[in-house]
């Protein structure tokens, strides 16, 4: 009967005591565990999803929505900004490469993107099976998309108005799979891309549906959107198709080129690293458009996320604190209870160091079971808060280990230390003569 | 053989308590008798090893106990001493034959779960050995509490005041047991008691005035 079984005969000998002991560690555990995984998610997708784009130009508005909508695709877009704009951009020096977004359309939440082959280069994208979309109406999609739709190459669905909802479909274009992406680990997964033009066209019929007189209920959602799209008379539009198939500066065979025409934003590489300084600047100056860097905006959104963390840790930190002290309470009255038990176990020849393990043991298998079950319900708890994010784009998942969670596990190993080496140097020390002649 | 030698301890400076010198034969059987303030208590936990007198000296077998390391001394005592309390204190989270078993790994024994179901058997409470102490009747607990003394058959036996809670019926019964396992075990016994019921059944009595 080594002293590890008897500190854990002991601990079992007090169930409600010993559960509340580990409850308010596992709490303050399951809490750390909780803020550390999906602060590192959170770090790692805005890393992810932005590491190789410079800067975001935009409509005016706020530059933090400009780049939550066209680089994590989360916000609303800011607005629509004319095609022939973007192509001034586009051809500036300072640009290495720029991807021109359309949004407007969604599948079940999940965003239609009209974009170019850009796109493809910049988040080095490759398709598992399939092909990337090439005519109008083709669309590769994103291998959650394909996982969580059932969806395969052929399929053929329907977009709907606006970036949720779909109570608008678009009844006179089908989409089709052309394609499946392998999966990323940032936004793309969660994406449908096609060309420009699908979406323009889409649009086209939209606002000819309009003209027409269709009931048109739209709620608040969509009416923001419904601006973003709005496009120039359809009378044009036969005609824009024709331009469409034409070698274009920004990709020949899919951004169209009609002056009139709007897109939602251009993502844009810098040529050089001066272009930081010279760029942005003369974008928000020189015309009336906003540019945005990603690295900054996510800098800013961490930090603004990043107070209400600061808080749950110091919370989380709180309890832990005072799960130190239950701890500690616990064991110092139940060794005044025990303080006969421990002195008999000396009269067995028990020496002064078995009795140390005994209540050390004993505060540590609290704190490590504790622990244990802390970080354990924290992963759940994180899948489950996942399961019912709403955004799939920002989808955080509790089944991943980090490397940082030895330093949980080892805190609470601290914190039982901490609480019983008083209690358990009073029973190194104990006069058990004393104890015995009292009784 | 068992003895102290010009034994003496000094509580505070007013209060020093010195004892006569006692030889003890092995197996004899010894009555220890004292109005309580007299030093029984003293002198039993100087005797068990657990209370280090100012002067003088403990030989059991031929060890002189204070002389060996803080360590050694707990092993010493694990091994060749059993002590029996007046109220038999148990492990509350441990079983009958649990107790036991810790009784021997805390004298770095092997675990002899043979040894304990004999033991437990000699006693008349093998039933009870998966039982935990909170289901024992008092006169079982002081049963075991003798099974735990004698698990380790060592060379003495202490028993303090180990009748004084008992009714008659249990005491009679708790005393010929105590006589029964240290004959079974060949081990020396002293007996502390002011209990009367006691007196008759030992002929060694060492008086403490």
């Amino acid at each position: 009967m080594s002293p590890l079984k008897i500190s854990w005969k002991s601990i079992w000998s007090k169930p409600l005591s010993s559960a509340l002991n580990i409850m308010l560690i596992a709490f303050g555990t399951g809490i750390l565990t909780i803020l550390l995984l999906a602060s590192t998610q959170i770090g790692e997708k805005l890393d992810n999803n932005s590491k190789d784009i410079d800067l975001v130009v935009g409509a005016k508005g706020s530059p933090l929505q400009l780049i939550l909508s066209s680089i994590y695709y989360i916000d609303f877009p800011t607005g629509n900004i004319p095609l022939k704009d973007a192509q001034e951009l586009i051809h500036n020096p300072f640009v290495k490469r720029a991807v021109p977004l359309a949004q407007g359309d969604n599948y079940k939440g999940i965003r239609i993107v009209g974009t170019d082959t850009n796109f493809v280069t910049v988040y080095k994208l490759k398709t598992s099976t399939g092909k990337f979309w090439s005519a109008d109406f083709e669309v590769t999609i994103g291998s959650n998309v394909a996982v969580n739709e059932k969806m395969k190459v052929g399929d053929t669905f329907y977009g709907a108005h606006g970036l949720t909802g779909s109570t608008d479909v678009h009844k006179t274009h089908a989409y089709k799979v052309a394609g499946i992406l392998t999966p990323q680990g940032n936004v793309t997964d969660n994406l449908i891309l096609t060309n420009i033009p699908s979406v323009w066209r889409m649009h086209d019929h939209h606002e000819k549906e309009e003209a027409a007189g269709h009931a048109h209920d739209e709620d608040k959602d969509h009416g923001e959107q419904k601006k973003h799209m709005e496009t120039e008379d359809s009378e044009n539009h036969e005609e824009h198709y024709d331009h469409q198939k034409e070698p274009s500066s920004v990709r020949p065979d899919q951004t169209g080129l009609n002056e009139d025409r709007e897109i939602t934003a251009l993502l844009i590489q810098y040529r050089s690293p001066m272009s930081v300084v010279m760029f942005p600047r003369m974008v928000n100056q020189m015309t009336n458009l906003q540019a945005a860097s990603p690295a900054m905006e996510s800098t800013r959104l961490f930090s603004l996320i990043g107070v209400g963390v600061d808080t749950l840790q110091w919370f989380a930190v709180l309890i832990m604190f005072i799960a130190a002290i239950s701890v500690f309470v616990n064991l110092y009255n139940s060794l005044k209870e025990r303080s006969y038990d421990l002195a008999i176990m000396r009269t067995l020849g028990a020496s002064r160091s078995q009795l140390f393990q005994i209540v050390i043991f004993e505060g540590i298998l609290l704190t490590l079971v504790g622990t244990l079950a802390g970080i354990a319900v924290g992963h759940l708890a994180l899948q489950l808060i996942g399961a019912y994010q709403e955004s799939s784009q920002a989808r955080l998942t509790g089944f991943i280990l980090l490397n940082d969670e030895i330093y949980l596990f080892a805190a609470g190993l601290a914190i039982g230390i901490f609480a019983a080496v008083i209690p358990a140097v009073q029973a190194y020390r104990a006069n058990i003569s004393k104890i015995l002649s009292k009784n | 053989m068992i003895a102290i030698q010009s034994v003496s301890h000094q509580y505070s400076e007013a209060n020093q308590i010195s004892f006569n010198d006692w030889q003890i034969s092995n197996g004899d059987q010894w009555l220890l008798l004292g109005e309580s303030g007299s030093g029984k208590t003293t002198l039993l936990h100087i005797l068990t090893g657990i209370l280090k007198p100012t002067a003088g000296e403990v030989l059991i077998n031929d060890t002189s106990v204070y002389a060996l390391s803080s360590r050694k001394l707990d092993q010493f005592r694990g091994r060749n001493i059993g002590i029996i309390f007046q109220r038999p204190h148990l492990i509350k989270s441990l079983t009958i034959s649990e107790n036991l078993v810790m009784a021997q790994s805390f004298a770095r024994l092997p675990t002899d779960l043979k040894r304990v179901n004999e033991v437990l058997e000699s006693l008349g409470i093998a039933a009870k050995k998966n039982a935990y102490p909170s289901e024992l009747s008092q006169g079982q607990l002081q049963r075991v509490s003798i099974a735990r003394a004698v698990i380790n058959k060592p060379a003495l036996l202490i028993a303090d005041e180990p009748t004084s809670s008992l009714d008659d019926k249990n005491a009679a019964a708790v005393l010929e047991l105590l006589l029964l396992q240290s004959g079974l075990n060949q081990a020396t016994m002293i007996v502390a008691t002011h209990d009367k019921r006691v007196k008759d059944a030992f002929t060694n009595t060492y008086e403490l005035r």
